[in-house]
């Protein structure tokens, strides 16, 4: 292999690129492929087989590459199972074989290809069976450290990835002489056409083979074409992209390659991951070419003729001596044009027997490979011909066993494909995938002028699709050559002849699969690993079926294919998961006094996608608990502030508002006086608890509802669906003012003195009282509502006054010996006073288990009453909301732990309940608990041991009412 | 205590921010109030503002803009909503809610693929849309041919700074790298 001194139509040659293989500094050429460059450097052992070890060349040109996978270094580590005839060379560019140490020519695992005998089909499942105690320990870790391709990096890849949506009338996957022709016919007509190939350049096969169009060559009138795509401007041709999966509605994967080949990308994206919507797509994505299974067909140097034709056209590589091994007319033609344009070929072997005579090398008819030659790469080949083996020294040996056309997104939806006798090989059903058109060699036609044929014709029926005019577009000249096969799926001879290069699968594991049983086609592929690899067996999979087939006495379309899943390439999980990678994962909702206190040094918890602090650390504390405590007893013994912007607060207006919120609550709310505010309890339809919360009259026909943080959005989908479904005629409309509103709560005896200082006329509110006020001028909402048990209110202003207002709360409250408080100190308070939260409302507890089954109003229905009174779901054997309190008093508890009796063993039958919120409470000196246990009311005085089995510590506790603090609620009332 | 001053959700956004052609800067504050058409309200609603809009329109009207915000649901934005509207609709003022940032350019259409599912030929000059910009509900609007507004919640500005100049960022280092196509 070498250059040769002109030609290379994929090359600028004056354009030097260095690179390294395996530690060797080498050059190449702007345009080369990796593999290109490899073979251009006469490298033609680029690494190791999967499990033999076996020495491995390039094979192909394209993306269906199984041999020449490799690490190439990216963003500072080395990727692996890169496929060189995808990787495009740029400067500096650093490769390394894999699966090979210490190097891909002297391999120590080579030693697994002696041991070939023993390690076929089957080998591991027969072999690591006993004894049992060898599985975990021995046996799987051995077989993980030797199994696998190439190796993970092992930090975390932060490079660049996106991903982006497209939108057309038609897209045309693949831009070779079919998707041209096809793309061109709709771009006249003006429709609006993605197309999208898999190279770097447009033309498909025109690029490689010397074949003419209207009397200019192919690669020509294909760049032709490609200027007037790229001028109009409703066509987007989107070069590097392979198109990876067909899903419902039109919608296809599409993996781009943008900055793979470039030496220092920046800031672009490595790749884009782009979903393309499409009213039509026309498949014309060409064939590949197959191999033939004889013995020593994985050497380095036994490429596809397809190949060979390629390096040769494209990339100006000399593949030296070369040797054709074919099976149709169209290869012993390929091998003609090849001669005629200087190749030096050898023989042209084919098992045909009437060859003709005429042509400028050997016609070897009637003849068949039998061995190859040659320890890291080939130096001859022996072939039978009448019985007569016969050796010839060469450095190729090109394969050309027929084409296999490229239907694998055709059947990304299940669709099977039909068996073509006439081309061996399986064709695609119309209507495989709806709004789908398979046209040209995809659609199992080779010829050229078949395939300009297919694509315009297919464009048509697209455009008459799309309510288009199909444009008077003549159909261009080309050659419509027979494809004539006689289909060679295995040579009979002794020795290993591969199916399977990625997956080391030869023809003897697909017969001994039969053999054991393996019989259907599924079955043998799980059994042998074939298709398995990354090429998803693109170049195996047919010949494996056929292979099947001789061993089972079948046919090859009973055999049947395996299923046709997406990706139809590798896609790297990093472009997979693009868009959702660092602070996209999720969004970040942030409270208007965010700034602030993370200023102050407040660490932030998320709740829901909200961030709120935690709690407001000082110099020192020694933990945070220092913080919650001082912040909880703030707020017990003079004024603390928190930011509550987060809960839910929903806008009912209407004139049945009312009715529709004495639906959705348990309790009644069109009771509720205008300038009121309940607590209010909302169930699921299957009766269980759904969310509580407040719901303030602001007018007559105007109420402000609230939720929880994290389930504001499940609330509003619910009220929204209850509206919608089961009462859509009520006047009454549901708005999110969450955003609008910032709100803040002022807890503690000397709120009423904060406010008094804040509000322009402080109003003399009732408890669970409200009223719009002004703060400086600015329109505000007051409501006297309490989640500490203390006096306390929440002041809600429009969210661009949040900031100001928190600061002027924050220095007032720390003028009276107050101060901030978070989310440590909010659940403290919360304990001490019984409140419950989603902690509690775990999704499984009904208003009969909280203690509130009072509030499910029995003058009226409600959603989820009916549920909520059957049977199962009230009684003793219901766990029940209580307090726990342990006996002695310095010790620590922690939610999560269960109950049992103090006598009764930690096991689950025992159980009688479990712990759902702790706390130190700075106010009563000691931990307190919520639970739920098992008729818990009736057990209030009882005593329970804790046991949390996590952390290893047990306590005695006493079972009590859930409020500890401030029973009567004096505090927040008076 | 001192007069409460107003503080724009774009504070410590870098704005406005130019890359690849295009150009992202924050939108002036504006009025909006939802406006929800109680059931069988609609005719009588139109009478009162001159208009309602449909799916995906904007129109203008009671001295400002009425933008299809959803179903059911359009956002007055700086209308003078006239007397009797509430009798038909349901207002509610949410002005604070929403953080607007126009995005305009050549580069725009291209910056939105990388963000918002939409197909943008299904939104014409004068539209309105509601989708994800990103993971972030958003309102998009589509002033001119390439010229967009996007509202998205107050609360989510950072997350939507972070998306749309990573966006542009994205465009821009692929323009840099652009060949034409080779056939």
């Amino acid at each position: 292999m070498k250059r040769r001194a002109t030609g290379g139509s994929a090359l600028t040659r004056a354009r030097k690129l260095g690179f390294s293989f395996d530690g060797r500094n080498l050059q190449g050429l702007q345009g080369d492929t990796l593999a290109s460059a490899l073979l251009a450097n006469g490298v033609r052992l680029v690494g190791r087989s999967f499990k033999y070890h076996r020495p491995r060349g390039v094979l192909t040109a394209g993306s269906e590459e199984p041999n020449a996978l490799l690490e190439v270094l990216r963003d500072g580590v080395f990727h692996p199972n890169v496929r060189a005839t995808v990787q495009e060379l740029h400067m500096g560019l650093q490769a390394r074989a894999q699966n090979c140490w210490p190097s891909v020519r002297r391999d120590v695992m080579a030693v697994n290809d002696l041991l070939a005998p023993f390690l076929g089909a089957g080998f591991y499942y027969k072999t690591f069976m006993w004894p049992r105690a060898f599985w975990e320990g021995l046996y799987e870790p051995l077989i993980r450290r030797a199994a696998g391709l190439g190796r993970l990096p092992q930090t975390p890849q932060d490079a660049p990835h996106e991903r982006a949506f497209a939108f057309c009338d038609l897209l045309v996957i693949g831009a070779g002489p079919t998707g041209l022709m096809a793309a061109l016919t709709a771009a006249r007509a003006g429709a609006d056409v993605i197309v999208c190939d898999e190279d770097r350049q447009f033309g498909g096969r025109l690029l490689s083979d010397t074949g003419q169009i209207d009397g200019i060559a192919g690669a020509d009138w294909a760049a032709q074409v490609v200027t007037e795509l790229h001028a109009l401007p409703n066509v987007r041709l989107m070069a590097r992209t392979s198109v990876v999966g067909a899903y419902d509605g039109g919608v296809y994967g599409a993996l781009e390659r943008v900055a793979l080949h470039v030496t220092a990308p920046g800031h672009a994206p490595r790749e884009c991951f782009w979903r393309i919507t499409a009213q039509r797509t026309i498949l014309a994505a060409g064939a590949l070419e197959r191999p033939i299974a004889h013995p020593g067909n994985d050497r380095p140097g036994v490429m596809l003729l397809s190949a060979v034709a390629s390096y040769w056209h494209r990339w100006a590589i000399d593949p030296g001596r070369v040797v054709v091994f074919g099976n149709t007319d169209h290869a012993l033609a390929t091998a003609r044009a090849l001669a005629a344009d200087g190749m030096n070929i050898r023989a042209y072997v084919d098992p045909r027997t009437d060859l003709g005579t005429d042509a400028p090398f050997a016609l070897r008819a009637g003849a068949e490979v039998v061995a190859t030659h040659g320890r890291h790469g080939l130096g001859a080949v022996t072939l039978r011909q009448k019985g007569r083996d016969i050796r010839i020294e060469a450095d190729t040996l090109a394969l050309a066993g027929g084409w296999n056309p490229s239907l694998h997104l055709a059947c990304h939806m299940n669709g099977r494909p039909s068996w073509d006798t006439a081309i061996a090989a399986f064709v695609p059903r119309p209507g495989m995938v709806p709004g789908m058109d398979v046209a040209g060699a995809a659609a199992g036609r080779f010829s050229t002028h078949a395939a300009l044929h297919d694509g315009a014709r297919a464009a048509a029926e697209s455009l008459a699709e799309l309510g288009l005019t199909s444009p008077d577009l003549p159909l261009p000249l080309a050659e419509d050559a027979p494809y004539a096969i006689a289909p060679l799926w295995q040579v009979a001879a002794p020795g290993r002849a591969w199916l399977d290069f990625a997956n080391d699968v030869t023809t003897k594991d697909v017969a001994q699969a039969a053999r054991e049983g393996f019989a259907s086609v599924e079955h043998m592929k799980r059994y042998t690993t074939q298709g398995m690899a990354p090429d998803q067996g693109k170049s195996s999979n047919m010949g494996a079926l056929a292979v099947l087939a001789d061993a089972t006495g079948g046919t090859i379309p009973d055999t049947g294919t395996t299923t046709f899943r997406p990706p139809f390439v590798p896609v790297s999980i990093a472009a997979l998961g693009a868009g959702g990678h660092g602070k996209s994962f999720a969004p970040e909702r942030r409270i208007t006094s965010d700034a602030q206190v993370r200023a102050m040094g407040a660490p932030m918890l998320e709740a829901g996608l909200w961030y709120r602090p935690s709690h407001f650390p000082q110099a020192g504390d020694r933990d945070w608990r220092d913080a919650c405590n001082r912040e909880v007893l703030h707020v017990r013994h003079a004024v603390g502030v928190c930011d509550v912007s987060t809960l839910g607060k929903i806008d009912v207006q209407g004139p049945n508002a009312a009715r529709f919120l004495d639906f959705v609550y348990t309790n009644t709310m069109s009771s509720l006086r205008p300038g009121r505010v309940r607590y209010g309890l909302m169930l699921r339809e299957d009766g269980h608890v759904m969310d509580d919360g407040t719901c303030a009259r602001l007018g007559e026909q105007h109420f402000l509802i609230t939720t929880t943080t994290a389930a504001a959005g499940e609330v509003m989908r619910h009220l929204d669906f209850v509206q919608q479904a089961f009462c859509a005629d009520w006047r009454v409309r549901l708005g999110s003012v969450t955003e609008h509103w910032a709100q803040f709560a002022v807890a503690g005896p000397l709120a009423d003195d904060l406010l008094a200082r804040v509000l322009d006329v402080p109003p003399a509110l009732p408890f669970m009282g409200c009223a719009g006020v002004t703060v400086g001028g600015v329109a505000a909402r007051l409501f006297r509502i309490s989640f500490s048990g203390e006096r306390g209110y929440e002041l809600a202003v429009p969210a661009r006054f949040g900031a100001a207002l928190f600061r002027g709360l924050l220095a007032l409250a720390e003028g009276m010996g107050g101060g901030a408080y978070g989310l440590e100190a909010l659940n403290v308070l919360r304990i001490e006073k019984g409140f419950v939260t989603h902690a509690e409302i775990d999704g499984r507890v009904t208003a009969f288990d909280l203690g509130m089954a009072g509030m499910v109003s029995a003058k009226k229905d409600c959603i989820g009453k009916a549920a909520s009174q059957r049977p199962g779901l009230h009684g003793p054997e219901r766990l029940q909301l209580v307090g726990l309190r342990p006996v002695a008093h310095g010790t620590e508890i922690a939610a999560g732990a269960h109950l049992y009796a103090p006598d009764a063993p930690a096991t689950a039958p025992h159980g009688q309940g479990h712990t759902t919120s702790v706390a130190y409470s700075p106010t009563l000196e000691r931990w307190l608990g919520l639970a739920l246990l098992r008729d818990g009311r009736a057990r209030h005085g009882s005593m329970m041991r804790l046991d949390d089995g996590l952390r290893g510590r047990q306590a005695a506790v006493e079972i009590c009412n859930p409020v500890f603090f401030d029973p009567d609620g004096g505090r927040m009332r008076g | 205590m001192a007069d409460l001053t107003a503080t724009s959700p774009f504070a410590g956004a870098r704005l406005p921010q130019r890359f690849a052609g295009c150009t992202l800067e924050a939108l002036p504050p504006a009025q909006i109030t939802a406006v929800a058409p109680y059931p069988g309200q609609l005719a009588a609603l139109r009478q009162t503002l001159g208009a309602f809009p449909g799916p995906g329109a904007v129109i203008a009207a009671a001295g400002g803009r009425l933008v299809w915000a959803g179903r059911g649901l359009a956002l007055a934005f700086d209308a003078d909503m006239p007397q009797g509207s509430a009798e038909h609709a349901a207002l509610s003022d949410q002005s604070d809610g929403w953080a607007g940032v126009s995005l305009r350019g050549t580069a725009a259409p291209m910056v939105l693929a990388r963000l918002l599912p939409l197909d943008l030929r299904r939104l014409p000059p004068g539209s309105s849309a509601r989708s994800l910009l990103g993971h972030l509900p958003a309102l998009i609007l589509r002033p001119e041919a390439l010229a967009f507004e996007l509202w998205i919640w107050r609360s989510m500005v950072g997350s939507a700074m972070h998306d749309l100049t990573g966006a542009m960022q994205a465009v821009g280092a692929r323009q840099a790298l652009a060949e034409p196509p080779t056939g």
